[in-house]
């Protein structure tokens, strides 16, 4: 299965160079070769598992909590203002 | 302040230096005050400047605030007060951990210079016990690696062979504590990540159940796989950093609500009539034939305890690695969104619309393996893909959890290898990304079913490099793993075996 990179790269927002795009592009072609033997396997009426060990209907009361000092998160901002993260503009 | 008597070598039966100690050893020279908390954090940081230009398994190096803690607990001790098993005790931790007011990178460049402004649940766990924090271990980047090399930093050297690979992801963390660069250290497992470093570097790694330990402040990979873990020189002192740090938490939904038992009640020499499982599937073609025959010896010796042995099959074995990629690098791909440049971290700059900032703080922030797996994880679950790979892995994930199910009717444990080789060389497996993972075989199923799996040493091949011997259990049997491991460990002398580095 060919892989279009430079679509996933954008969908996982990762820049690629051209020389990334090659190596990455046959390292991948190699595992998702390999990936191929699963195909093997009959999993017709198989539960997936998405919880090794399953726990159900974990809910706390819907009760405030303090969060943390605003102060002490935009300390570590990379760029921030007036109290909020400083981004470049979204919408036209 | 009393006068506390001196530190005397001569009270004890071997002339030990205070880093060659364990958690129990130390514990008993602080609490019979031939030793001071101070007197053995300062210990540690002679010994960790001495080795670690060889091994550099350290990150940073948290000098102020061990001393504080140290000194909290000189008090304590000084004014007769009872301290617990882990008061006073220099570790290391791995740098996946947050921890509040200190630098925590996870190895990677895109989290230079990020501090936490929270301590996760098992740090606060330790800190509660007056445990010391010496530093923060290396590790491959955000736990994505078996050898180390894929730190963004630097790479860390195996003490008993500096050319080779400590093992990873928590390479740091094992090197530490072989190389005695700190009394215990805690590690995170998500495919074996705490087992095969313990291998690599002949000390003892446990990854708990699923659940039983909390990852509040862990830093995420792979949410239904990752597990916080004790990595230390002998079994009893990773029952007592197990103790430590179990326990339900309300700020993990995924932590499970079940009574931690004292893990040091397991510390038993005796496995009389316990049946251990052997699975044909993990003693497979081009395994190291050293590895087999120490493994086979260990086996031999259960059986001569008075163990039960019985041969047992995993069939599904052979597509762990297969799923694993695809479930764990799908899970990743969704973790390690977050790291955008908005919050926190690395922010490119240069950019000239949201777009650009994104995708040049992630190329520029992440290494080579990170881009990997984030690449593949998200074609998984990407339109069109995700049935044929993320849900048929899951599923066969079932097919794994159920093949220990039904070993588990027959069997208390199953034991095999840690790992297909010793350590092998720092450079040999780069190349070719497929070759390093199939050296997961024998960690990663645990994982995928939950269950709780620790590494030993049982033995050194003919080059000097050690041998891991794994034991894994029934979800929430961490004590029959401690008890068989125990026993293990003390009819043997593996566990007294230290690489010679200075």
């Amino acid at each position: 299965m060919k892989m279009d990179i430079e679509k996933v790269a954008r969908l996982a927002r990762l820049e690629l160079s051209e020389e990334e795009k090659k190596t990455f592009g046959n390292q991948l072609e190699q595992i998702l070769t390999h990936m191929e033997q699963l195909n093997q396997l009959d999993t017709t009426g198989v539960e997936p598992t998405s919880h090794a060990i399953p726990v159900s209907n974990v809910f706390r009361e819907d009760e405030v909590k303090a969060s943390f000092p605003q102060e002490e998160v935009l300390a570590i901002a990379p760029d921030e203002e007036v109290g909020h993260f400083k981004v470049p503009k979204i919408i036209e | 302040m009393p006068i506390i008597p001196p530190f005397q070598y001569s009270d004890y039966e071997t002339t030990m230096d205070i880093h060659s100690l364990t958690i129990h050893q130390l514990h008993d020279l602080l609490v019979k005050k031939k030793v001071t908390s101070r007197e053995a954090t300062e210990a540690l940081y002679r010994h960790i400047r001495e080795v670690e230009e060889k091994t550099k398994a350290y990150l940073l190096l948290t000098e102020e605030e061990a001393f504080r803690q140290a000194d909290q607990v000189d008090r304590k001790i000084a004014k007769g007060e009872e301290i617990g098993d882990l008061a006073g005790i220099p570790i290391g931790l791995k740098d996946i951990l947050c921890t509040k007011g200190i630098q925590t990178t996870c190895g990677s460049k895109i989290l230079k210079g990020y501090i936490p402004f929270y301590d996760g649940t098992v740090i606060k766990k330790l800190k509660e016990k007056d445990t010391v924090f010496l530093g923060k271990l290396n590790m491959d980047e955000f736990a994505m690696g078996s050898s180390t090399e894929n730190s963004g930093f630097q790479i860390t050297h195996n003490p008993w062979d500096l050319e080779r690979i400590p093992g990873g992801s928590s390479g740091g963390s094992a090197a530490a504590v072989a190389a005695d660069e700190c009394i215990a250290a805690l590690g995170t497992d998500t495919g074996g990540s705490i087992r095969q470093p313990a291998a690599c570097c002949g000390v003892v790694g446990l990854k708990p159940t699923y659940g039983r330990v909390s990852r509040y402040g862990l830093v995420a990979f792979a949410s239904s796989l990752d597990q916080i873990g004790p990595i230390t020189k002998d079994v009893k002192d990773c029952a007592i950093l197990l103790n430590a740090i179990s326990g339900y938490d309300p700020c993990d939904s995924t932590s499970v609500n079940a009574e931690v038992p004292d893990y040091k009640q397991s510390l038993k020499r005796d496995i009389k009539g316990i049946r251990i499982g052997i699975p044909e599937e993990y003693f497979m073609e081009g395994m190291d034939p050293e590895v087999e025959k120490s493994v086979k010896e260990a086996i031999d010796s259960f059986k001569k305890w008075g163990a039960e042995i019985q041969r047992i099959s995993l069939p599904h074995t052979k597509y762990a690695v297969a799923i694993y990629y695809i479930i764990a690098t799908a899970e990743a791909s969704s973790n390690l969104a977050r790291y955008d440049g908005v919050k926190y971290g690395l922010r490119s700059k240069g950019y000239r619309d949201l777009m650009e900032m994104y995708t040049q703080t992630r190329a520029k922030g992440f290494g080579k393996e990170v881009k990997r797996r984030i690449i593949l994880g998200t074609y998984v679950l990407s339109a069109g893909y995700y049935e044929a790979y993320y849900r048929k892995a899951s599923q066969v994930r079932t097919l794994i959890r159920k093949d220990f199910e039904e070993a588990f009717q027959k069997v208390d444990v199953i034991v095999a290898p840690t790992a297909p080789t010793p350590a092998f060389k720092i450079g040999e497996k780069t190349e070719n990304p497929l070759r390093m993972y199939l050296s997961d075989i024998h960690t990663i199923p645990v994982n995928l079913a939950g269950i709780p799996a620790i590494s030993i040493p049982c033995g050194l091949s003919h080059e000097g490099l050690p041998i891991g011997l794994q034991i894994m259990g029934k979800p929430f049997d961490e004590g029959m793993l401690l008890r068989v491991a125990y026993t293990f460990e003390q009819n043997t002398d593996f566990h007294l075996k230290r690489p010679s580095l200075t």
